[in-house]
C-alpha cells in the first residue's frame, strides 16, 4: 500500500489553503472559459500558462487539473442549454441535453452532466493511482491497425445516430467526411481541397465545424422562424434530480468511465470517440430506446462521465510515459518542461511531492467541481429564459469570438459561417448535423490510421489484421452487423415451428 | 429606458452571461496587463513578438522564454508575445513579410518552416525577412526500442539498404519537418533514393515515442527533448546522433563517427520583417546580443536543455539559404518542391 501513503501525503500538499485555492480558482476559470464555444480546456490552459509562472510547479499544476476539469464541464454546459459545444468531448452531451433542455429539463440535464463528471473524475482518477504503471505499458502495445479496428467500431456505432432517414443520415456523414479532408495530407505533404489558401493548409478544426453547425445554423435557422413561431421562452422545471431521473442514470455513470479511461490512457485515443461509443451503448441497453433523441437522461449521464474518465487516463500517459495525447496534456507537458521537469518513466520517483499532489488535486477538483456546479445548474439553466432573439444573437456573438480567438484569423471566421450557412441548409432539407461532426472527427483518424498501419506493414493487407486486439474488435464489429440478422433468422424459424 | 421590472428582470437573467464576458474579458486583456511597462535601455520598445505555432509549440516556448529572460535582465520592457499559428508557420511567416519596415515585431522561428514554405507553397519565403539571430539548436537522435534486434546503426543501415519498405522509420513531424529531413538525409548519404525511404509521420515526437517503446517501427528520428528520460530509464537505446558533436550525457556517437556523412540539427532562431532600415536590424542584433550574455538566458537554456547556437545578422542569413538549399534539394527528390 506504498502509494495509499503516498496518496495521503498528496492529500496533504493539495489541501493546504493556497492550493485549495488555486484548485477552485482552477475549477472556475475552467468552467467559464469552458462555456466560451471554441475555447475547450486546451486553450485555457494555455492562455493562462503566462499567468502561473509566479507560481510553485505544484502550485501551478493543481491549477491546471482544475482548469482541465472545469473546462470539460463547461464545454457541456452550452452543449446541453444552447446546443453549441463548447469542445469536442462535448459534443455528444448535445444529442440528448438539448431536447432535455428545450423540455424545460435543463437543470436535470446539467445536473446529470455534473455528477457524471465527479463519477468519471472519480472513477478515473482510482484507476489511474491503482493502475498507472500497468496501464501505460499496455497502452505502448496498441498500434495503428488496433486504432483502425476501434476506429471501424465507431463507424458501425455511427448509424445509432443517424436519425429516421438512413439516405439522410449518410448524406450528413458524407458532407462530414468531405470537411475532414481538407488540408495537407499529413502522409505525403500533398493539399488537399485548399484551393490554394494557406489558411486551409492545417484543416478545419473540429470545434470551428461544431460551432458552425450546431451554434450557427441553429440560430439562423431560428431567425428564419422567429417570425411565424410566437417567440415564447422555453420553460424552466424543476430544479433537481427526480427518483426516476436517478434510477435511469446510475448505470450510466458507472458504465461510462469504463469507457473513457482506457481511451484516454491510449497515445491516439482522446475523448471525442469514447464519448460517442458510450452514448451508442446507452442507446443499445436502455430499456426505452424511443426517448432517445428527444432528451434520454442516459444519453448525457454516459457520455459525460467518458469524458471527464478520458481526461484522468489521458494523465497516466503523461506523467509515466511523458506522452501527451490530448491538446491538453501537450500544453501541460510544455508547461512541466517550463519548470525543468522531465515527464517520464522517472518522475514518480523524482518528483513524488509534485506528482502525488496533483493526483490528490485531481480528486479535490472533482469534488469542487460538483459542490460549485451543482447548485449552480438551475441558474445556468434559466439562461433560457432570455428571450430568443437576444439569446440567439448572444449565441451568435460568443460563436464568433470563440472562432476568431482560435487563431486570430478572419479566414477562420469565414469558415464559421459558411459552415453555419451548411449547417442551415442541412435543417432545411432535415439532415441530421451530428453525423456530419462524426465525419469531421472519424473520418481524418481513421484514414491515418489506416494508412498508418499499411505503411508499417509495407503495403500488406495483413497488416490491418495481425494484432490479436485488431481480430477482437473485427469479431465485435461482425457481432454487432450479424446480430439482427441472425435475431431475424430465429425469430422466422419460431414462427414457422 | 426599461422600466423598473423589466430592468430587474434583466439583469438576474443575463448575469451568468455577463459572468461569461468578464471571464472573457480577463483572459483576453490580463496577459498584455501582466507584461505592459515603461523603462528601457536599448531603445527597443514595444517589441511584439510573433509566433507562427501554437501556444505550448517550440517556438511559442522559445518566444515567450527569450521574452521573459530580456524583461527579467532590464534589457527592454513591454514585450507582446502573439500567436498566429497555421500552415507550418507560413500564415505568420506570410503577416510577417507583409509588415514591410515594421522595425517592432519580429516572428520566433525554425527549420520547420523551411520545410512548411516548400509544402504549404506559401507566396512568401524566408528569403523576403531580415535575419536577426539564430538562438539555439537541437541535435535528432536516431531511436530504438531496449528490445529491437538492431544495436548498432551498422546493423540498421545494412537492413534498411537491403529492404527499405520492411524498415519504416518513424518522425515527429510531417513531410518538409525536422524529423522528416533527418532520415532523409541519411538514407541520401548511404545511397538509398529519399522516395525509397518508409517514412512514417507522427503528431509530435510524443506520440511516435509509443511506436518506438512499442516496436510498431523500425526506428524513430526526433529531437532528444521528449526521450531523455526515457533513455536514462533504459528504456530506449540511442544508435546515433544527426549533429556533428557528441551531446553531453547521451552515450551515441555521432553520424559521422558512424560513416554516415550527415550532420543535421534542428534550430531556432529570430527573423524581422523585410525593408527595415540597417539601424533598426542593428538594435534588434544588439538586444538579441545582450540577451544572449545575460544570466536569465543561460539559465533558460539550461533548464529547457537546450544547445547554444548563438549567430547574428549576416552569418545567420548565409546559414539560412545553406539550410534552404539543402532543403529544397530533398523536398525536390520527394516531388515536394
Amino acid at each position: 500500500m506504498e502509494s495509499f501513503d503516498l496518496l495521503m501525503s498528496g492529500f496533504g500538499t493539495a489541501l493546504t489553503p493556497t492550493h485549495l485555492m488555486l484548485a477552485a480558482i482552477g475549477v472556475l476559470l475552467g468552467t467559464f472559459i469552458g462555456v466560451l464555444p471554441g475555447i475547450g480546456p486546451a486553450m485555457a490552459v494555455a492562455l493562462l500558462l503566462p499567468v502561473t509562472y509566479g507560481l510553485e510547479p505544484t502550485g501551478a499544476f493543481i491549477m491546471f487539473a482544475g482548469i482541465y476539469y472545469g473546462g470539460m464541464f463547461g464545454g457541456s454546459t452550452t452543449s446541453i442549454l444552447l446546443n453549441t459545444p463548447g469542445e469536442s468531448a462535448a459534443v455528444v452531451a448535445a444529442i440528448e441535453g438539448n431536447p432535455m433542455a428545450r423540455k424545460g429539463r435543463g437543470s436535470q440535464a446539467l445536473a446529470a452532466a455534473a455528477i457524471g463528471h465527479f463519477a468519471g473524475g472519480l472513477i478515473g482518477t482510482t484507476l489511474l493511482v491503482l493502475l498507472a504503471p500497468t496501464v501505460a505499458s499496455l497502452a505502448v502495445g496498441i498500434g495503428a491497425p488496433d486504432y483502425f479496428a476501434i476506429m471501424v467500431l465507431a463507424f458501425i456505432a455511427v448509424t445509432s445516430v443517424l436519425g429516421t432517414s438512413r439516405v439522410r443520415g449518410f448524406a450528413a456523414l458524407l458532407i462530414g467526411l468531405v470537411i475532414g479532408l481538407v488540408g495537407l495530407d499529413e502522409m505525403t505533404g500533398q493539399q488537399r481541397l485548399t484551393f490554394g489558401s494557406l489558411q486551409l493548409a492545417d484543416g478545419i478544426d473540429v470545434v470551428i465545424v461544431a460551432v458552425g453547425l450546431f451554434a450557427v445554423g441553429e440560430s439562423l435557422w431560428v431567425a428564419l422562424h422567429l417570425r411565424r413561431r410566437p417567440a415564447e421562452p422555453i420553460p424552466v422545471g424543476r430544479a433537481w434530480l427526480g427518483r426516476d431521473d436517478l434510477r435511469r442514470s446510475w448505470k450510466p455513470w458507472l458504465r461510462g468511465p469504463l469507457i473513457g479511461f482506457p481511451f484516454g490512457a491510449l497515445p491516439a485515443g482522446g475523448a471525442e470517440i469514447p464519448t460517442f461509443l458510450s452514448y451508442a451503448v446507452e442507446k443499445r441497453l436502455a430499456k426505452d430506446k424511443s426517448e432517445f433523441g428527444h432528451g434520454a437522461i442516459e444519453g448525457v449521464a454516459g457520455p459525460e462521465a467518458t469524458a471527464s474518465a478520458s481526461a484522468a487516463g489521458t494523465l497516466v500517459s503523461m506523467l509515466t510515459l511523458g506522452l501527451p495525447t490530448t491538446a491538453v496534456a501537450a500544453v501541460m507537458l510544455a508547461a512541466f518542461q517550463q519548470y525543468g521537469i522531465q515527464p517520464g518513466p522517472l518522475l514518480f520517483e523524482r518528483e513524488p511531492t509534485l506528482v502525488w499532489g496533483l493526483i490528490a488535486s485531481l480528486f479535490v477538483g472533482t469534488v469542487l467541481l460538483l459542490v460549485l456546479n451543482l447548485p449552480l445548474a438551475p441558474v445556468w439553466a434559466k439562461l433560457l429564459k432570455i428571450p430568443r432573439p437576444y439569446l440567439y444573437a448572444g449565441i451568435l456573438f460568443f460563436a464568433a469570438v470563440g472562432a476568431y480567438a482560435v487563431s486570430g484569423q478572419v479566414a477562420d471566421l469565414l469558415v464559421l459561417f459558411v459552415i453555419g450557412v451548411i449547417g442551415l441548409a442541412m435543417r432545411r432539407y432535415g439532415l441530421p448535423v451530428l453525423p456530419a461532426v462524426l465525419g469531421v472527427i472519424l473520418g481524418p483518424a481513421a484514414e491515418q490510421q489506416m494508412r498508418r498501419a499499411l505503411q508499417l506493414s509495407d503495403g500488406s493487407l495483413t497488416g490491418l489484421v495481425n494484432t490479436p486486439f485488431s481480430i477482437v474488435v473485427y469479431a465485435v464489429v461482425a457481432l454487432v452487423l450479424l446480430w439482427p440478422v441472425v435475431n431475424t433468422l430465429r425469430k422466422r424459424r419460431a414462427a414457422r415451428v | 429606458m426599461l422600466s423598473t421590472n423589466d430592468e430587474r428582470w434583466v439583469t438576474v437573467r443575463v448575469s451568468p452571461l455577463a459572468a461569461a464576458l468578464t471571464a472573457l474579458a480577463a483572459v483576453l486583456l490580463v496577459p498584455p496587463l501582466l507584461s505592459s511597462g515603461d523603462s528601457d535601455s536599448t531603445g527597443v520598445r514595444g517589441l511584439r513578438v510573433l509566433v507562427p505555432n501554437s501556444p505550448g509549440g517550440g517556438y511559442d516556448i522559445t518566444a515567450r522564454t527569450a521574452a521573459k529572460s530580456i524583461e527579467d535582465s532590464g534589457l527592454s520592457s513591454g514585450i507582446e508575445v502573439f500567436n498566429l499559428p497555421g500552415a507550418g508557420g507560413t500564415v505568420g511567416l506570410g503577416r510577417l513579410v507583409n509588415e514591410r519596415g515594421n522595425d517592432k515585431l519580429i516572428m520566433s522561428m525554425g527549420l520547420g518552416v523551411v520545410g512548411s514554405v516548400y509544402t504549404n507553397k506559401s507566396p512568401s519565403s524566408l528569403a523576403d525577412t531580415t535575419p536577426i539571430a539564430k538562438l539555439i539548436e537541437e541535435p535528432d537522435i536516431v531511436v530504438v526500442a531496449k528490445g529491437s534486434p538492431y544495436t548498432d546503426l551498422a546493423g540498421l543501415i545494412t537492413a534498411w539498404k537491403a529492404n527499405p519498405g520492411a524498415v519504416p522509420v518513424g518522425g515527429g513531424s510531417s513531410p518538409g519537418g525536422p524529423d522528416h529531413l533527418a532520415p532523409m538525409l541519411m538514407a541520401k548519404a548511404v545511397g538509398l533514393a529519399p522516395r525509397d525511404v518508409n517514412y512514417v509521420p507522427f503528431d509530435g515526437g510524443g506520440e511516435l515515442l509509443a511506436s518506438v517503446l512499442g516496436g510498431k517501427v523500425a526506428f524513430g528520428v526526433s529531437g532528444i527533448g521528449e526521450y531523455r528520460d526515457q533513455i536514462q530509464a533504459g528504456e530506449l537505446r540511442v544508435l546515433a546522433v544527426t549533429s556533428g558533436k557528441r551531446i553531453p550525457g547521451v552515450d551515441a556517437p555521432t553520424l559521422q563517427e558512424s560513416g554516415v556523412d550527415v550532420d543535421f540539427t534542428n534550430w531556432r532562431g529570430i527573423v524581422a520583417p523585410p525593408g527595415i532600415t540597417d539601424t533598426a536590424r542593428d538594435r534588434l542584433v544588439k538586444l538579441l546580443t545582450d540577451l544572449h550574455g545575460s544570466g536569465a538566458w543561460q539559465e533558460a537554456l539550461r533548464r529547457n536543455g537546450w544547445t547554444d547556437a548563438f549567430e547574428t545578422g549576416p552569418a545567420f542569413g548565409r546559414f539560412l539559404a545553406a539550410e534552404n538549399a539543402r532543403v529544397a534539394d530533398v523536398l525536390r527528390e520527394l516531388g515536394l518542391a
